[in-house]
């Protein structure tokens, strides 16, 4: 229960943040990311506003033996750089240009009632599900390829 | 240059911080979106925390828009077909690549993670040259 309100709260937070610097006005975004253009730095000061507070915080939080609610850390433990990263991060620049929303931005800015966040997100939604699919039907068939070749 | 309220991005940055800090120290999960949504439609019981999440992004947003804000956010042309292509792309990238711009920039690189570094630098590069095709070459 308490974790669930935290996870509210925190929601709230990130939400808030995220329409306050004006990340749900994706014409800033691309503004951003249009560097040969009218640059718009905005998103510059967001995430250097974001960083630098988990740079600092986080050290400190990941010196707790354990969360204050919670029985352990959920964090990534893999540190090699693969293919599927690369090639994955380089999909999701290509769709966040091409979109001018990522995840976070474009999830709040269906508070803004019109149909861009709408549609970007049942999009971002199937495209997840297409790779899982994917993605599962390709290790099913690598676990039968390696039984027929034991 | 245009015009930037530097004061609100730099503290909605700093909330964005303060939000996946809490995430974090009270119940040790990462505050990245396309992760939490990822989990979220798995829906198994014990992920609903992450549903709660997303309704406390849509109450913030909320908040901020109809409540706080002097004025409301500029609404941005109708764009279907970037919208969906996009929207698919961003899906697929996101799973494939795990993580987005919060878990591999803000809460990746808050952990001084080289891969998450790797992949902020990937997805900003790709994403500048596909805004520079769109709006100089084909002038979309």
């Amino acid at each position: 229960m308490k974790q669930k309100l935290i996870a509210l709260l925190s929601g709230l937070l990130f939400g808030f943040g995220l329409s306050l610097s004006q990340m749900i006005d994706r014409d800033r975004v691309l503004g951003f990311l249009d560097v040969s253009g009218d640059w718009d730095p905005t998103l510059l000061f967001v995430l250097g506003g974001a960083v630098g507070v988990t740079v600092i915080a986080f050290r400190f939080v990941l010196r707790l033996p354990r969360p204050i609610f919670g029985s352990k850390f959920y964090l990534p433990t893999r540190k090699d750089i693969d293919l599927p990263l690369i090639l994955g991060t380089a999909i999701f620049g290509i769709g966040w240009g091409i979109a001018g929303y990522c995840p976070g931005p474009g999830i709040t800015a269906l508070v803004l009632g019109i149909w861009n966040p709408v549609l970007f997100v049942i999009a971002f939604i199937i495209g997840s599900l297409t790779y899982q699919w994917y993605a599962n039907r390709s290790t099913k068939s690598d676990r039968l390829l390696g039984k027929n070749m034991g | 240059m245009t015009e930037v309220n530097w004061f609100a991005a730099l503290a909605g940055g700093m909330l964005i911080g303060l939000s996946a800090t809490i995430l974090l120290a009270f119940d040790g999960r990462i505050a990245g979106i396309s992760g939490i949504v990822n989990g979220a439609l798995q829906f198994k019981p014990e992920e609903n925390w992450r549903w709660l999440f997303i309704a406390g992004m849509l109450v913030g947003g909320f908040l901020y828009e109809y409540v706080f804000a002097s004025e409301s956010t500029p609404v941005s042309s109708f764009a279907p077909v970037a919208m969906i292509v996009g929207g698919f792309l961003v899906g697929i990238g996101t799973r494939m690549g795990n993580g987005c711009t919060s878990g591999h920039g803000v809460c990746g690189l808050g952990r001084l993670s080289f891969r998450s570094l790797v992949a902020v630098i990937t997805f900003m590069i790709t994403a500048i040259i596909t805004v520079f095709v769109t709006h100089h070459v084909i002038g979309y």
